[in-house]
């Protein structure tokens, strides 16, 4: 990366939730790093000044899941173009997760996305390995190796390991290094050929559909098997109630387990699939409106420590066809600080919680030190408006990916600059 | 949200069908027109000359992703009897399997001047898929999309009902058999519900019962005997032998031994009740031959009625006269 400016964020409200922060403060940038917090140390000629009144600064966001399609599925989006809208929605971290093609399973994969991103310039993006090479569910990866090429957890994307016995031993290995293993909990055979919740709404419109059973089966097996190995792991986007309160339950008797949710779980139910709107085609399926709240209040109470874009750009063609043949996914980097913002407006977090499940949460599930703001720390930095409405359109969006179900949905808060390692990597007047 | 649902997908701004997607969403005055019209048309197939002139000069194209024999005969047949040219697209057989997708195909067809869609397809939402994406002047017709609706068997079905029942308000009507993977059943839910059925009742094992079954507007019975008691109209369901792979149904002799409906069963409903089956019927598993055969079952009249309801629905998207409150068969004129 180019040197850094020296940069003062002033008159902000700093949010800076690992610290307890949340006041009228200016940050003063060097070297890539936060050099001071209110008063500069003496001698200190900024560069550039940001005048930041109105606005709240805080630490650059961490998204736990966006997929960049590269390399493999270029037609779809580039890790230039995505990490493009990740910088113009404030997010400063994203984990890649290994269904690329090829597969992140080898170093070789992880260090080419690496230096990609790294050559733009305009996010972290953090390689998510392979649990089993080329995800087939049986040969684990040479898992120590990915860790030193750099991925910081690593999981089987949307592709589940049938075998207990394989992710048993995939657990014990990765703890061997101190890996996190991500899982999405889906039970391979209970969702098999399914697209929808199965519920009144596939019931009506006779989509094919997957219980919730096939979340809760997955998320009592992993937690089984974490406890029987001591291993820690992450579900990766939890979709139904009663999967978010086994998570709690475990924590509370000590498992080491995590969890998140994709934000558009928190704002649509199975209902929005009415009409066949592929752009609601996504996995886990939208559930019914008690998952949601149940959701909701899991995230509040902390037994759901991180929101994540779940960001999955497709090609105009991915959703043109008849709604199971669809590809499932939402592209949802530049929704998700505006949708976190509206479960503040709906009262179901306050401001500095909705920043913490996307900074200080997500950080902790990775096990490194970014997302928060204190001097020494790198000066990773999202500056929004949390008052500027404005409407979700074509126009607006960055991403090469314009599937999204929130098209035309009024958004509150808006990202005026983010700052990546000092940097001004968006800057929007 | 973007997308249209299917009501206002399915209806021009007069509040005319523009497209037949599913039974869903339409009202009962328009499901009546539709089993009216019909009625006028069933005099049709009685003539010398089988002919009546409503859809002349207009081309129907059946696109039919999934291989069906009846469906698409009789809607051919409804096609021609309205005057129109018909094309029969095997498509199971080709574009899609050569790579080309569903929309392509679909653009190809729109360039040769089709009016009219007639599909298949094994996925739900196919048919709205095609209407929301057809050029403004084509119309839609969903022929069995997926588990998801079967509009023109449902009416089909009701017109069926009708002719031998009357009034819709005081029946009874039992349903046995595969509901989780009928279109057909869905469709004649729907129907009925809308046009007022006393009692919808749906019977079978709970593997076949999708999530919330009740959700649908109908009382859910596990016996057969229970099920049919009293009731006015039996329908009987198609059962796929590949459900006995997946673990749904141990085996065809069970089924029948449960489900499989016989004149000692039958016993227990009305004197006069009817029964009905789409077709094609699974002898000895849904039901027994002296059923299928006997003098209660009204399965081949069926199949003629679906012809008179498929001309009513050509003719209410793309006739070239107006239909509407007039006596369709008055305006012969060849």
């Amino acid at each position: 990366m180019t040197s850094s400016k020296k940069i003062s964020i002033r008159n902000g409200r700093l949010i800076d939730p690992a610290s307890g922060t949340d006041r009228a403060a200016d940050l003063h940038l060097a070297d890539g790093r936060v050099l001071a917090i209110d008063g500069p140390p003496a001698g200190f000629q900024p560069d550039v000044t940001l005048d930041a009144r109105g606005l709240v600064v805080c630490p650059g966001l961490i998204d736990l899941s966006a997929r960049l399609r590269e390399p493999g599925h270029e037609q779809k989006a580039t890790i230039a173009s995505e990490t493009r809208a990740a910088a113009a929605a404030g997010i400063t971290t994203l984990c890649c997760p290994p269904d690329t093609a090829p597969i992140i399973d080898t170093p070789a994969v992880a260090q080419l996305i690496l230096r990609t991103a790294q050559r733009h310039g305009l996010a972290r993006v953090l390689p998510v390995g392979a649990i089993t090479q080329g995800l087939d569910g049986r040969h684990i990866t040479e898992m120590a190796a990915l860790k030193q090429a750099g991925c910081p957890v690593l999981s089987q994307a949307d592709r589940p390991i049938r075998n207990s016995q394989v992710l048993m031993r995939a657990l014990d290995y990765a703890a061997t290094f101190g890996l996190t293993l991500f899982l999405q909990p889906q039970d391979a055979d209970l969702s098999e050929g399914g697209c929808a919740h199965e519920g009144r709404v596939a019931t009506r419109l006779g989509l094919p559909g997957i219980p919730e059973a096939a979340e809760t089966v997955a998320v009592a097996r992993a937690l089984a098997l974490a406890e029987q190995t001591g291993a820690r792991i992450h579900f990766r986007g939890l979709s139904s109630a009663r999967g978010a309160e086994m998570l709690a339950e475990a924590r509370r008797r000590g498992i080491p387990a995590s969890g998140d949710c994709s934000i558009h779980q928190l704002f649509l139910t199975e209902d929005d699939v009415y009409g066949f709107n592929a752009d609601c085609h996504v996995i886990p399926p939208l559930r019914t409106l008690a998952d949601r709240q149940a959701l909701r209040t899991a995230v509040a109470e902390g037994a759901i420590q991180a929101l994540c874009s779940d960001h999955q750009p497709h090609d105009a063609d991915a959703k043109q066809a008849p709604f199971p043949e669809t590809a499932p996914g939402i592209s949802a980097l530049e929704t998700l600080l505006p949708l976190a913002l509206g479960l503040v407006d709906e009262g179901v977090l306050t401001l500095s919680a909705a920043i913490a499940r996307l900074t200080t949460g997500p950080s902790a599930i990775l096990g490194h030190d970014l997302g928060r703001l204190a001097p020494g720390r790198p000066a990773d930095i999202c500056c929004f408006d949390p008052a500027e409405t404005w409407v979700l359109s074509p126009e607006t969006l960055v991403s090469q990916g314009q599937n999204t179900p929130f098209l035309g949905r009024q958004l509150r808060g808006r990202v005026r600059w983010t700052l990546l390692g000092g940097r001004i990597v968006h800057e929007r007047a | 949200m973007s997308h249209a649902n299917a009501h206002d997908l399915q209806l021009d701004p007069a509040g005319h069908l523009k497209h037949l997607l599913t039974v869903e969403g339409l009202g009962r005055e328009l499901l009546t027109e539709v089993l009216d019209q019909a009625e006028g048309f069933l005099g049709v197939a009685q003539q010398a000359v089988k002919k009546v002139p409503l859809c002349r000069g207009k081309v129907v194209a059946n696109l039919f992703f999934e291989t069906s024999t009846r469906t698409r005969t009789t809607f051919e047949l409804a096609a021609k009897r309205l005057s129109a040219d018909v094309l029969n697209l095997n498509i199971a057989a080709s574009a899609t399997t050569k790579g080309e997708t569903l929309l392509d195909t679909l653009r190809n067809l729109e360039a040769m001047q089709v009016d009219m869609f007639v599909v298949r397809h094994a996925a739900s939402g196919a048919a709205h898929f095609i209407a929301s994406q057809a050029a403004p002047h084509v119309s839609v017709i969903n022929a069995g999309d997926g588990r998801h609706a079967h509009p023109t068997q449902g009416m089909l079905d009701m017109f069926t009902i009708r002719r031998h029942k009357g009034a819709f308000e005081n029946l009874r009507i039992a349903i046995v058999g595969d509901i989780l993977h009928s279109r057909v059943a869905r469709s004649q839910i729907a129907a009925l519900n809308t046009l007022g059925a006393g009692e919808i009742r749906v019977i079978g094992p709970r593997t076949l019962m999708p999530a919330q079954v009740e959700s649908l507007g109908v009382r859910v019975f596990e016996d057969l005997r229970e099920g049919v008691r009293d009731a006015d109209v039996v329908i009987m369901l198609r059962l796929q032998r590949e459900r006995m792979s997946v673990a749904l149904l141990p085996s065809e002799h069970e089924y029948f031994q449960l489900y499989g409906l016989t004149e000692e069963r039958l016993s227990t409903a009305r004197p006069d009740a009817i029964v009905m089956h789409p077709g094609p019927i699974n002898r000895g598993v849904e039901m027994d031959t002296q059923v299928a055969d006997g003098p209660r079952s009204v399965i081949l009249e069926q199949v003629s009625n679906g012809i008179a309801v498929r001309m009513a629905v050509i003719a209410m998207c793309i006739g070239t006269q107006n239909l509407r409150g007039q006596d369709a068969v008055g305006d012969l004129d060849d």
